[in-house]
């Protein structure tokens, strides 16, 4: 599991020249400081992770649980509450800030986001496959699945058979990411390569799982 | 203005001449061989401009032995030493594909008068 790890935000994709003067493709993410709000350890949760939040709301519209969840840690509301999974959370304390300084260029991440919704899709856009010939006599099924099991035996659909259905909104992490640049004054991280979800949305950033160096 | 183009601005140059579609320019390329750099020149017609900001790229043609060979190169690239106009073109569109069918005398640019 993760060792650093950090909340953020999509910003979009642009690109910028590295030291050989070739082009990066990057993603921005907004990554505003987070505060600590609970430590969650394997002795009283099970498990070991950071609850976190970033961002500021206005205390008058947080009903009471949640108020006294903040009150309790000592920190000001955020906008949500997120839980980032750590290995050990021996270094960490309840009001700590965690900024993008935890990450540096070079390293590489892990980026967790949920991937935008395509609605209810074909088998071509959801499973990639083929469809069927423009012409040789096709009518009226160009882009349909084709057979969808054998005949008489077994006599059903096996479960589990790609077929057309809801695609996307769905969590999606894209390893080993590398962190192009993180600007502490901006609150700004770039990784190179694409990141999952629309613009705006929340993503969870962690230093890569598999090695991958 | 989009979100990004704060990140953009630290690699944009300001030393980008005006120019446009028709215009014949000379590009030097810088251009690294092992641990030696040196400035090639590129000279031709621009036959067209596109995207915006950090990502506008304009594509230079010229004659090279007989042979038509275009380049495409990203305006803000850092790999660009210096961009010349020579001269101005006076054409009529943006895109001047038409310029890689014609050869001679009829792939000529009129030059723009003022």
């Amino acid at each position: 599991m993760a060792t650093k790890t950090i909340v953020g935000e999509k910003v979009g994709m642009t690109q910028v020249w590295d030291d050989d003067n070739n082009v990066v493709p990057v993603t921005v993410l907004r990554v505003t400081p987070c505060r600590i709000v609970q430590v969650k350890s394997p002795e009283t949760d099970g498990y070991s992770a950071l609850q976190v939040t970033y961002g500021n709301r206005d205390p008058r519209k947080l009903n009471k649980p949640a108020t006294g969840h903040y009150e309790r840690a000592g920190v000001d509301p955020g906008i949500r509450l997120v839980e980032l999974r750590v290995d050990d959370t021996s270094g960490y304390q309840v009001g700590q800030e965690i900024k993008v300084d935890v990450l540096e260029a070079g390293e590489r991440v892990d980026v967790t986001a949920v991937s935008k919704g395509r609605g209810f899709a074909g088998a071509m856009k959801r499973h990639n496959f083929k469809g069927q010939g423009a012409s040789h006599g096709n009518h009226k099924s160009h882009r349909a699945p084709g057979s969808i099991g054998q005949c008489a035996t077994p006599a059903r659909v096996f479960k589990g058979v790609r077929m057309a259905g809801r695609m996307g909104a769905e969590r999606v992490t894209v390893l080993n990411l590398k962190v192009v640049e993180a600007d502490v004054e901006r609150d700004l991280l770039l990784v190179k390569g694409a990141v999952p979800g629309p613009k705006g949305s929340l993503v969870l950033i962690r230093d890569a799982v598999k090695g991958g160096k | 203005m989009k979100p990004t183009d704060l990140v953009d601005q630290s690699s944009l140059r300001d030393d980008v001449p005006e120019f446009a579609p028709g215009d014949t320019l000379k590009v030097h390329v810088r251009v690294v061989e092992g641990a030696k750099e040196r400035v090639q020149v590129f000279q031709g017609a621009v036959i067209r401009r596109q995207g915006g900001g950090v990502q506008e790229t304009f594509t230079v043609r010229k004659l090279s032995y007989g042979v038509g060979v275009e380049r495409t190169f990203p305006v803000h690239s850092p790999t660009i030493a210096k961009i010349e106009v020579v001269s101005r073109g006076d054409v009529r569109r943006a895109k001047l594909y038409y310029l890689r069918d014609r050869i001679g005398k009829a792939a000529k640019i009129k030059e723009k008068r003022d």
